[in-house]
């Protein structure tokens, strides 16, 4: 039986129909498992109870109920909106969310392709999505979304540069930029790169909140200001695409960033064997850390303003990734 | 955003290497948006992120208060006047009442004042309770909110307790105010009073509601990005706020001490110490700030009167049907947004001949075509929150 399923799997066509079975169900159950652990927490910290009554216990079955409700409704599309961008654009921040996925090493040899350019396949990859939100602001048809669109377009300007400098760092101490191959490194150098990278790991999550476009980095969607950016028009199963889109790409860039500087699927004194199955695990573990984190943030922070990003970006970010990675290259040479 | 033929014909000629002519956007804020606190309508005129002209739109909520007040009897017109600002309902009511008592040349008893200045007092808090919860809200902070609307609860329902409303108390009456509900002319003096435990459990409200301050003053003041967000930004300087006629919280904001509670006598203020706050630079984040000391200031003044409150009765002699002697006056008080004033003409019958309403809103929001220019779109509602208007108290 084993053997006919290796046998089948060894297929190539068989092979990426699983995985890609495999990448479908875990955008939903990623995207509903950090959605509920933002509802539950966020009313933790407001002295509320938050959902109670779906499912029976802690209304843990509220997003099931959401994502049914959602796909119940009607799909509006304004008469001013440009049709087919409209369509186009809550796929392509899903797409790129999906196509983050490929490259993060879950366990030793347990990742869907491990590029030699992972890293870098993955800071590419993650900036499509700013693509889909401006073609969403600029196709609703709606002022409110076009400036939502254009200030995530600005945000990009800002955050995508320290984004890639920050793991610079990180890659020049792996010397390798395929993501297991980071992790490898970090293994056998035997402690995660955070304790040395901690300036990178900072800047990476600071860039990857303005990515995400949570606050305190929220002002493409600024409800108190533009309604609801870029969102404003969408509603139904194009909004709960959006929905999905922004938790699993919480899920992605934290698992990136665990990969990189918390040593991924690794924990220091756990031995090989046990990383063959407990990998995925133990990432999941790092990943609901740094997700809960940017939960505790979204509901402590207020909202930058889009020039204070970027000041905060070039003044700030920019220089002390550069003072990093010229710290971190001396002393990788010297040592 | 519609795009007209023209412009894409303009579009399509312009050649790459001619300067495109960009032209200014219409940005209309409201009247259905998240924060403009009901039905204000903003027309911006925006180039990029920089509105370089905008011009509020009011009367969505017009209800012709001025003009039903005098087809009303007076006892009928606090139910009226309450509805003008809705977030301190029962503060609404004292300028009126105290105007229609001075035509009369009514003695109102200590104890009803008392009781007046306190319930005053519980509204302001929950009116400034209000607007700490929702001005981080608008800079995109939204955890304070349940901490202040949480204390602000507590309030009202204190309030409720002893007007019967939590929003429209309509509580009082010429001569005093309204006796417990549900007690009759034959029932003994003290079961009309106030409900058996309300001091002391105003006393550990106003306890919570210090203790409140300081945990806002924690999450809100000391986080970075409010300070970014509103220092600076929105500067009034002391002319130009009283050259507009603001008043309350926003004209002592920019540095002017001026508070009718320490001015006029509609209620016994005298009393009691307090501080008049005082800003410095009158910008958003002193707003904000000054309203958080108010809400100390006016614990307080609860917790004194509460000490000393007299006893005796709640109204004073009063005949059956009101009928004000002829005359006019004006009567102004420190409301929560404010100085609320009714100028009242009496021609001697059982309504009032004409009720001109000064409202402290109306006159706060009139600054916003000066004070918005030139801003960024998210300082546009930076401002505004901080204003604290309601729009009923605009519009009327």
């Amino acid at each position: 039986m084993i053997e006919l399923l290796t046998d089948l799997f060894s297929n190539f066509w068989v092979s990426l129909a699983g995985k890609l079975a495999l990448v479908a169900l875990m955008i939903p159950l990623i995207g509903m498992a950090l959605g509920f652990a933002e509802i539950k927490l966020s009313a933790k910290m407001q002295a509320r109870v938050g959902p109670y009554f779906a499912g029976g216990r802690w209304g843990w079955a509220q997003l099931i109920a959401d994502g049914i409700k959602f796909f119940q409704k009607e799909d509006i599309i304004p008469t001013a909106a440009d049709r087919p961008v409209f369509k186009a654009a809550p796929m392509l921040v899903l797409v790129s969310t999906v196509a983050l996925l490929v490259v993060i090493p879950f366990g030793p040899g347990l990742i869907f392709r491990d590029l030699s350019v992972g890293v870098f396949y993955a800071l590419a990859v993650s900036s499509l999505s700013t693509i889909g939100i401006l073609m969403a602001g600029w196709s609703s048809g709606n002022k409110y979304s076009l400036i939502g669109g254009l200030r995530a377009a600005g945000q990009l300007i800002a955050y995508e540069l320290p984004l890639v400098l920050a793991v610079v760092g990180a890659v020049i101490m792996a010397g390798t930029m395929s993501m297991s191959g980071i992790v490898e490194a970090q293994i056998a150098a035997g402690f995660p790169y955070v304790i040395v990278q901690f300036v990178g790991f900072g800047i990476f999550l600071v860039a990857a909140l303005a990515e995400l476009t949570r606050i305190p980095f929220d002002m493409p969607i600024a409800e108190s200001e533009l309604v609801m950016g870029y969102l404003t028009e969408y509603s139904g199963f194009r909004f709960l695409f959006f929905f999905l889109a922004e938790f699993a790409n919480m899920f992605t860039l934290s698992a990136i960033a665990a990969t990189l500087f918390l040593g991924g699927y690794w924990l220091p004194g756990v031995p090989e064997s046990v990383l063959e199955f407990a990998g995925p695990a133990i990432l999941l573990g790092k990943v609901f850390l740094l997700a809960f984190v940017m939960i505790w943030f979204r509901w402590t922070f207020p909202r930058f303003r889009e020039d204070q990003l970027q000041t905060l970006a070039w003044k700030w970010l920019v220089p002390l990734a550069l003072a990093n990675i010229a710290v971190t290259a001396v002393l990788k040479v010297v040592l | 955003m519609t795009i007209n033929s023209d412009t894409m014909r303009h579009l399509s000629e312009a050649q790459v290497s001619v300067e495109l002519e960009t032209e200014d956007m219409t940005l209309n804020i409201g009247p259905q948006h998240p924060s403009t606190h009901g039905v204000l309508r903003l027309v911006a005129r925006i180039d990029g992120e920089r509105a370089f002209d905008v011009q509020p739109v009011i009367g969505y909520m017009h209800r012709g208060y001025e003009k039903i007040c005098e087809v009303r009897t007076y006892p009928q017109i606090t139910t009226i006047i309450n509805r003008i600002d809705w977030v301190s309902g029962y503060a609404n009511e004292i300028p009126f009442i105290v105007a229609a008592e001075k035509l009369m040349e009514v003695e109102v008893p200590e104890r009803a004042q008392y009781i007046r200045l306190i319930l005053t007092e519980m509204a302001r808090i929950s009116s400034h309770l209000i607007f700490m919860a929702s001005y981080p809200l608008e800079l995109g902070a939204a955890t304070p909110l349940f901490f202040a609307l949480r204390e602000r609860e507590r309030v009202l329902d204190l309030l409720e307790s002893v007007t019967g409303g939590r929003f429209h108390p309509n509580f009082n009456r010429i001569g005093g105010v309204k006796p417990a509900a549900g007690a009759g002319p034959t029932m003994k003096k003290t079961s009309q009073d106030l409900p058996a435990n309300f001091l002391p459990e105003t006393r550990s409200a106003m306890d919570r509601v210090m203790e409140v301050c300081d945990e806002l003053e924690d999450l809100v003041a000391g986080n970075e990005i409010i300070l970014a967000r509103t220092r600076g930004v929105g500067v009034i300087p002391v002319e130009v706020a009283a050259a507009y006629g603001l008043s309350g919280p926003n004209l002592r904001a920019s540095g002017v001490p001026f508070d009718l509670r320490k001015i006029e006598d509609y209620l016994p203020y005298d009393r009691f110490e307090f501080d008049v706050i005082t800003g410095e630079n009158g910008d958003c984040w002193d707003r904000w700030h000054c309203r958080l000391q108010e809400i100390r200031e006016s614990g307080k003044i609860i917790q004194q009167a509460i000490d000393d409150i007299p006893s005796g009765d709640l109204l004073a002699k009063v005949p059956k049907l009101i009928k004000v002697p002829k005359g006019e006056t004006y009567v102004r008080a420190e409301n929560p947004k404010g100085e609320m004033g009714y100028y009242l003409v009496s021609d001697g019958k059982d309504g009032p001949y004409r009720l001109k309403i000064r409202s402290a809103s109306f006159s706060n929001l009139s600054i916003l075509p000066w004070v918005l220019e030139g801003v960024l779109v998210p300082d546009i509602i930076a401002i505004m929150g901080s204003l604290d208007f309601v729009l009923g108290d605009v519009d009327r």
